[in-house]
């Protein structure tokens, strides 16, 4: 913890790093070791989740119904193609940047700020799960079913729910963690080394940081599904 | 001598100017502005593919690299981290192998003009 000792870098860095005594990941503590290798793991799934997209669609002999079409929306008698999508990517992103900010803020010790972008951050999360719901129901209600859809490809329904399912999934449980720990921020939880409920130990403010590095995920697996899905 | 501890540990966060975070998230702006672009003006062909993929492969740089601190980390976490989705690229050329495959066969098999079945490259 905080040692002065200057590590090697570069390969060098990486031998000794991994061969020494305790510790491989230098500088990370267990719990952002830990949140990163869940990352990772997740990272898998979501990867599963678009490779299975993939091969569906260049194998099937139907044409693939039109995402731009599909995700249009009718504002003000025009016909704006993917609006929507388009703009739950801009919630998401801001969601991205108040989160960088509260980790800042967070570090600073500053509780007040962490707690309110913390918060802020949730709000936009949870705006984003809102339009994802109005998308899903506007599709529903337009035919759109696991097995089949008016447009093309009977896939297009089975991946579209899995993978905008599952993302919507992890951006709800993302809402629900911010605010448990905007709470513990807002308490000063991590100034009076106050005892975790769960885990009885004292907490530090490294955990907005941990809690940021899954949302930025969210962040992340969005800008795949949205290059791959939506755009392609 | 707590305060020193806890001062100590705090060593180990990330701690980088805010204007760092608001100038990624103002490209980050720029570049989904510029892939949703793409789609607005119907780009068409592999033009429209290799866009998708760069702005894709930007933000997702970005957001990796600033927001999630990467950039900082010792090179032992990097590679940890960052190598072993690589491997999924095999994955996803053994997948274009099998779906062409599987594409072939229902043509051959189901007996229509291939012609008219939608191909990505049209």
């Amino acid at each position: 913890m905080g040692e002065a000792i200057t590590r090697p870098s570069g390969w060098r860095g990486i031998a000794a790093d991994l061969s020494s005594d305790q510790r491989a990941f230098k500088n990370v503590s267990w719990g952002k070791g830990m949140m990163w290798i869940f990352l990772l793991s997740d990272t898998f799934i979501f990867s599963c989740f678009l490779l299975s997209y993939m091969t569906v669609r260049m194998s099937t002999t139907v044409p693939w119904p039109n995402p731009s079409e599909v995700f249009a929306l009718t504002i003000g008698g025009t016909k704006v193609p993917l609006i929507l999508i388009a703009i739950m990517t801009f919630i998401l992103i801001s969601s991205s940047g108040t989160m960088a900010m509260a980790v800042n803020y967070g570090y600073r010790r500053d509780r007040v700020k962490a707690a309110a972008l913390m918060l802020l951050t949730a709000a936009f999360g949870a705006t984003f799960v809102g339009m994802q719901a109005f998308e899903w129901t506007k599709l529903i209600m337009e035919g759109v079913r696991p097995w089949g859809n008016p447009w093309g490809a009977d896939q297009f329904g089975s991946t579209f729910f899995m993978i905008t399912g599952f993302h919507g999934t992890h951006v709800t449980i993302g809402v629900i963690f911010l605010i448990i720990i905007a709470r513990k921020v807002w308490r000063g939880d991590f100034d009076s080394e106050r005892r975790g409920f769960f885990t009885s130990r004292k907490g530090n403010y490294e955990i907005v940081e941990i809690t940021g590095l899954y949302w930025h995920f969210v962040d992340l697996v969005w800008v795949f599904i949205f290059a791959f899905f939506y755009l392609w | 001598m707590a305060q020193a501890a806890t001062a100590e540990t705090h060593v180990e966060g990330q701690q980088h100017p805010i204007m760092l975070y608001l100038v990624v998230w103002g490209l980050l702006f720029v570049l989904s502005t510029c892939s949703y672009l793409v789609d607005y003006f119907s780009l068409q062909g592999y033009l429209r593919w290799s866009l998708i993929l760069a702005f894709m492969i930007l933000k997702a740089g970005l957001i990796v690299a600033v927001f999630m601190h990467m950039a900082w980390e010792r090179l032992a976490l990097i590679y940890a981290i960052l190598l072993p989705p690589v491997l999924v690229l095999l994955f996803v050329g053994i997948m274009v192998l099998e779906s062409d495959y599987t594409f072939f066969t229902r043509v051959l098999f189901f007996g229509a003009d291939p012609s008219h079945f939608y191909s990505p490259a049209k």
